[in-house]
C-alpha cells in the first residue's frame, strides 16, 4: 500500500429529524486534495466550529462514510465494511491524534497499554524486548522515554507529555500519515510550543505527513507547508500556507485573518470591532461558487463572473 | 515584603480591590489523607479605578483560585487562610471575610459582577432570558417594571442584541450571541467591576473578537474596572491595561502590557511572550521544559525554578520577593536584570500606551 | 496490599461498612464453625428433643432430636454457598451480556435487550414453583443455583450496558481502538473496571434474593427438604409448630440469624459502592 491519500469530491450530510420531518446538513461539500507519496509535509485544514473540518477528519479515518466522493488511501478506498485484517492494515499506515490528551488514556490503567497494544498487534513484535524496545524507539522520537513513563498514570502527568505519549503511540507501526485534530488546544500555553515543534519534526526528520486540523491561524503558519480553509462545509481558500495567510484573496479567508488577535498592539488595550463588511460578503458567498486558481498557486472559490 | 505602586499615594486609595498577602488553601481529609493545596499562596496586588486588569496564567497556576476568593465564591474546601481582601466603591468599603450573607449580596451585581466561562452555567436553561435578567439584575436597580425593561432593551442595543432575545431560551441562540448576553447580564446593573473568568474561550475567532470588542467598548462607557482572566496572552495583548503573571499559586511578574511584552523581567513572561507564533513570523519558538507545578506539594525556593533557563543555586532555596524594577512594574526573580526578551514587537502604527 | 488498606480505611471512616462487616463475620465466622461440628447435623433423634438453649445446648434443641447449634450453622453454611453461586453465575452472565450489548451494538444489542426483557417480565415465582413440581425432589441446592442464575441476570445487564453505552464514546476507547486491540480486549480489560462497582453492589443484592426465594420456597415446602438451610430449619420449625407449643429457639435463632445476615450484606454493599466508584478511587490516587 503505497501512501496517496486522495479525497475525490468527498460531501457528508447529515440527516436530522424523524420520518416526517427531515433536515439536512451539509458537514462538508464537495472537498478534494490530495496527499503525494514520498513528500513528507504538514497540511492544515483550517476552521472553525461547523466548518467540517472534524467531519472530514473522521472520514479519512474511517470512523464516517462519505455521502458522496470518495476517499483513497493508496488506491484502495477507505472505509466500507471491511474485515479486521483490513482495518489494521490501514491502521498502520493513518494514525490519529486526538483533541483532549486527558482522556486519551484510560485513567484507571497505566498509559504504556496502548503503547504495547500498538507494538504487537501493529507493528507485529512478538518478544517482551522487541516491544519495549519499539516503545522506547517512539518515546525517544517525541522526546520521552521508556523508563519515564511505564506504570504511570494518566493523572501523573501534565497535558503537555501526555499529548506527546499519545503522539508516540500513534508513530510506533511507523504510519505515514498522522492526522492531528486540534492537538494542543487543551494543552497549556508554556508547553503548547514543544508540541507543535514536535510536529514540525516530525514532517523533517521522520518522513510523517501531517495533517494538522487546528482553528488557530498562527500556528497554521508557523509549521505548515499547504493549507486549506473550509466554511460551513466548503473549501473557500487552498494552497502554499504562507501565501494565503499573509494575503488571502476569499471574503472569508480575509475575515480570519482580520479577526486573529495581534500581539504586535500590545499595550494599545483597545480591541476593534472585525470589518463589517468583511464579514458580510463572507455570509453573501457563502456556499456558492467553484475552486478556480489564484495567485501563486492556490486555488480559490469564487463566484463566476458572467 | 512587597512594595506596591499605590503605597506611594498617602492614605488617599480610592482602589476598587485591593488584596494584601492572600493565602487561600484547599484542605482536604479524604479516609484520613490530608492535603492542603495551596492554590493562592501570599499574593498583594491592586486594581485600580477604570483599568482592565490582566491575570495571566496556565492550568494550576492558581488563578481561577484567586477569582473564588474575591468574588466571594469561598467554600469548603477551599479556605482563606490569611491575608486580606477589601472593596471600596466610592464611600462603601468592605471586607468580603467579615460581612454577612446580606450584606454581600447588596454589593453583588451592583457593583461585583461576573461574566463567567460557559455562558450556559450561567443561563437557565429552562428559563427565558427576560427571567434571568429579572433574577439577576431587577432588585438592584431599584425601577420600576416598565423602567426595567426599558433599560435592558437599550443595554441590549449596546451589544448590537434584538430585544425579541429576551423572549428566548438560551438553547436557542448561538455560543456568541449567549456570550453578548452574559456580557449584558453583568453589565446592565452598571457595576465598578466587573470579573470575567475565560469569557471568550470557548468562541471562535470570529466570534471573539467581536465580543472582545464589545465588552471593551462597555467597560470604557461604564468606567468600570475588569479582572480580566484568561491564558490566551494575545487576548492580554490587546484588552489588558496591566497583566500580572501568575504561576504556582504566585505573582511573578507585574507591570503594563507593553512593558511586558517588550521587555519582560521574569523568564516565564519572556518565555510566554516569545512562544506566541505569529503570522509573518516563521523562526522557531522555543519550547519550555518541564510540567506545571504540583500545588500541594510545590517545588522549594522559587517556584520556577525546575523549568527556568536562568536557574542558580539561590533560586532552589530562597524565594524571590515580589519587588519594582521599573515604573509601575515588578517582578519576583533573583535574576531578573539578566531576563532578556526573546523576540521583538514590531513598532506600533499609532499612537498608544507605553 | 491495596485491598487490605482500602478495607481498612472503610473500617476507620464508614459506620455503616463497619456494622455490616460485624453482622458479616459474625454469619460467616458461625457458618465456617460447621466444618467443627462434633454431631452430623444431618442425623435426627441423637439428642433429647425440645430442650431449651442451656450451657450444653447453646441454641436448644429441636423436636428431631437435633443440637441446633450446629445444624443451624451447616444451614448458614449452605444458604451461604447457594447465595454465592447464583450471584456469581449470574455476574458472569450478566457482565458478558451488558458489555457486549453495549459496546457492539447494532443487532446484537437489539437481540440480546429483547432476551433480558422477556426474562425481566417473567414471573419468577409461579415459575419456580412449576419447576418444582415437575423435578420434586431432584431440586436440590445446584440445581435450584443453576435456575435462579438464568432468571437472575438480566436486571443487572441493562446497568452494565449502560455504562458500557457511555465508555464507548470515550476518547481513550478510540485510542484503544487504533492501537489495535480487538474487541473482546477491549471490553473485558478496558471497560470492566468501570462496570465492577456496580457488579459488585448487585452481586450482594443478587445475593439477598436469591437467598430471600429460597427461603420462601423452603419455608412453603418446595424445595428439597432434607438438606439444611435456614429455609428448611424454619419449615421444620413451623411443620412442628414450634412457636404454638413453645419452643420459640427454634424459630427465632434461625430468623434472628437470617436478619444479620440479611442486614449486613445489605449494608455491605451500599457503603462499598461509595469507595470503589471509580471516580472516588482516582481521588484517592492522588489527583
Amino acid at each position: 500500500m503505497s501512501a496517496i491519500l486522495e479525497i475525490n469530491h468527498v460531501s457528508k450530510r447529515f440527516a436530522m429529524g424523524g420520518v416526517f420531518s427531515r433536515s439536512y446538513v451539509e458537514a462538508v461539500v464537495d472537498a478534494s486534495f490530495t496527499i503525494e507519496e514520498g513528500q513528507p509535509e504538514v497540511f492544515t485544514i483550517v476552521g472553525e466550529s461547523g466548518s467540517g473540518k472534524t467531519t472530514l477528519a473522521r472520514m479519512i479515518l474511517g470512523l464516517e462514510e462519505p455521502s458522496s466522493g470518495e476517499l483513497r488511501l493508496g488506491g484502495q478506498l477507505i472505509g466500507g465494511k471491511r474485515n479486521r485484517a483490513a482495518r489494521l492494515e490501514f491502521m498502520r499506515h493513518v494514525q490519529p491524534v486526538f483533541q483532549n490528551p486527558f482522556e486519551a488514556f484510560n485513567p484507571l490503567k497505566h498509559v504504556d497499554r496502548y503503547l504495547e497494544a500498538s507494538a504487537r498487534v501493529l507493528l507485529g513484535a512478538k518478544e517482551d524486548d522487541q516491544v519495549d524496545a519499539a516503545m522506547d524507539e517512539a518515546l525517544q522520537k517525541v522526546g520521552l522515554s521508556l523508563a519515564e513513563i511505564r506504570g504511570r498514570y494518566g493523572h501523573e502527568l501534565s497535558g503537555g507529555q501526555l499529548q506527546r505519549v499519545a503522539i508516540a503511540r500513534a508513530l510506533i507501526p511507523n504510519p505515514e500519515i498522522l492526522i492531528a485534530d486540534e492537538p494542543v488546544s487543551m494543552v497549556d500555553a508554556s508547553l503548547r510550543m514543544s508540541i507543535v515543534n514536535l510536529l514540525r519534526d516530525l514532517r523533517d526528520n521522520f518522513n510523517v505527513t501531517v495533517l494538522y486540523i487546528t482553528h488557530d491561524l498562527a500556528t497554521a503558519y508557523y509549521i505548515s507547508d499547504r493549507l486549506a480553509i473550509m466554511q460551513k462545509g466548503y473549501i473557500v481558500e487552498m494552497g502554499p500556507a504562507q501565501t494565503i495567510l499573509e494575503s488571502p484573496e476569499h471574503p472569508y479567508a480575509q475575515l480570519l485573518k482580520d479577526s486573529v488577535l495581534s500581539v504586535a498592539d500590545a499595550g494599545k488595550a483597545k480591541v476593534e470591532a472585525p470589518d463589517r463588511s468583511l464579514a458580510q460578503k463572507a455570509s453573501e458567498q457563502s456556499g456558492t461558487g467553484t475552486l478556480v486558481a489564484g495567485s501563486g498557486g492556490r486555488v480559490v472559490r469564487r463566484v463566476a463572473q458572467e | 515584603m512587597t512594595t506596591g505602586p499605590d503605597s506611594t499615594a498617602v492614605g488617599q486609595n480610592d482602589n476598587p480591590l485591593t488584596l494584601t498577602n492572600l493565602k487561600a488553601y484547599y484542605l482536604t481529609s479524604y479516609f484520613g489523607v490530608e492535603r492542603e493545596v495551596r492554590a493562592v499562596d501570599d499574593i498583594s496586588l491592586s486594581i485600580r479605578r477604570n483599568e482592565v486588569y490582566g491575570i495571566a496564567g496556565e492550568s494550576s497556576s492558581g488563578k481561577t483560585t484567586l477569582i473564588k476568593t474575591f468574588a466571594g465564591a469561598v467554600r469548603p474546601p477551599l479556605k482563606i487562610v490569611s491575608g486580606s481582601i477589601k472593596y471600596q466603591f466610592g464611600d462603601l468599603e468592605l471586607d468580603p471575610q467579615a460581612v454577612s450573607e446580606e450584606e454581600l449580596n447588596q454589593i453583588r451585581w451592583a457593583h461585583v459582577s461576573y461574566i463567567m466561562q460557559g455562558s450556559m452555567s450561567v443561563l437557565n436553561p429552562v428559563r427565558r432570558i427576560n427571567k434571568s435578567f429579572k433574577d439577576f439584575a431587577f432588585k438592584h436597580m431599584g425601577l420600576s417594571e416598565s423602567g426595567f425593561w426599558e433599560a435592558v432593551t437599550a443595554h441590549l442595543a449596546r451589544l448590537d442584541l434584538v430585544p425579541e432575545v429576551l423572549k428566548a431560551y438560551p438553547h436557542e441562540l448561538s455560543g456568541g450571541m449567549r456570550q453578548r448576553v452574559c456580557i449584558a447580564l453583568a453589565t446592565v446593573c452598571q457595576p465598578d467591576f466587573i470579573i470575567a473568568d475565560e469569557p471568550t474561550t470557548a468562541l471562535d475567532v470570529v466570534v471573539q473578537k467581536d465580543v472582545l470588542a464589545m465588552l471593551d467598548e462597555i467597560r470604557r462607557s461604564l468606567q468600570s474596572s475588569v479582572v480580566f482572566v484568561t491564558h490566551d496572552m494575545s487576548v492580554h495583548a490587546n484588552m489588558a491595561d496591566r497583566i500580572g503573571i501568575m504561576y504556582a499559586g504566585r505573582i511573578v511578574e507585574e507591570g503594563p502590557t507593553r512593558t511586558l511584552f517588550t521587555a519582560p523581567k521574569h523568564p516565564y513572561t519572556a518565555h510566554l511572550v516569545s512562544s506566541l507564533p505569529r503570522i509573518g513570523d516563521t523562526s522557531r519558538k522555543p519550547a519550555l521544559e518541564g510540567r506545571p507545578p504540583n500545588l500541594s506539594d510545590p517545588p522549594t525556593g522559587c517556584r520556577f525554578h525546575p523549568r527556568c533557563p536562568l536557574a542558580i543555586d539561590k533560586c532552589t532555596t530562597e524565594v524571590p520577593p515580589l519587588e519594582v524594577v521599573g515604573d509601575d512594574h515588578r517582578s519576583a526573580c533573583w535574576r531578573s536584570d539578566d531576563v532578556t526578551p526573546l523576540t521583538t514587537i514590531n513598532e506600533l502604527e499609532s499612537e498608544g500606551r507605553a | 496490599m491495596a485491598f487490605f488498606t482500602v478495607v481498612r480505611d472503610l473500617l476507620r471512616y464508614n459506620r455503616e461498612f463497619l456494622i455490616g462487616f460485624v453482622f458479616l463475620s459474625i454469619v460467616i465466622i458461625y457458618s465456617l464453625l460447621s466444618f467443627f461440628s462434633p454431631v452430623d447435623p444431618l442425623d435426627t433423634y441423637v439428642v433429647w428433643p425440645d430442650i431449651a438453649p442451656s450451657a450444653e445446648h447453646w441454641f436448644g434443641t429441636t423436636s428431631r432430636g437435633q443440637d441446633l447449634f450446629w445444624r443451624l450453622s451447616l444451614a448458614f453454611r449452605n444458604t451461604l454457598v447457594f447465595g454465592i453461586m447464583v450471584s456469581g453465575m449470574s455476574r458472569v452472565i450478566s457482565i458478558t451480556v451488558g458489555l457486549v450489548s453495549g459496546y457492539v451494538g447494532g443487532l446484537t444489542d437489539r437481540i440480546l435487550m429483547i432476551i433480558n426483557d422477556v426474562f425481566v417480565t417473567l414471573p419468577i415465582f409461579p415459575l419456580l414453583l412449576v419447576i418444582y413440581f415437575i423435578v420434586g425432589n431432584a431440586l436440590n441446592t445446584y440445581t435450584l443455583a443453576i435456575m435462579m442464575a438464568l432468571l437472575g441476570w438480566p436486571f443487572d445487564a441493562r446497568l452494565i450496558r449502560s455504562i458500557t453505552l457511555g465508555l464507548r464514546h470515550r476518547e481513550f476507547t478510540r485510542h484503544a481502538v487504533f492501537s489495535g486491540m480487538s474487541a473482546r480486549k477491549i471490553m473485558f480489560e478496558e471497560h470492566l473496571p468501570y462496570v465492577m462497582p456496580i457488579v459488585l453492589t448487585t452481586a450482594m443484592a443478587n445475593m439477598l434474593w436469591a437467598i430471600g426465594f429460597e427461603v420462601t420456597l423452603a419455608v412453603l415446602g418446595f424445595t428439597n427438604l432434607s438438606i439444611p438451610t435456614i429455609g428448611t430449619v424454619i419449615y421444620w420449625a413451623n411443620n412442628h409448630s414450634s412457636m404454638m407449643v413453645g419452643h420459640w429457639w427454634w424459630i427465632v435463632f434461625p430468623v434472628v440469624g437470617l436478619v444479620i445476615m440479611f442486614l449486613g450484606l445489605y449494608l455491605v454493599a451500599v457503603s462499598i459502592n461509595e469507595y470503589i466508584d471509580p471516580r472516588s478511587r482516582l481521588r484517592r490516587m492522588g489527583n
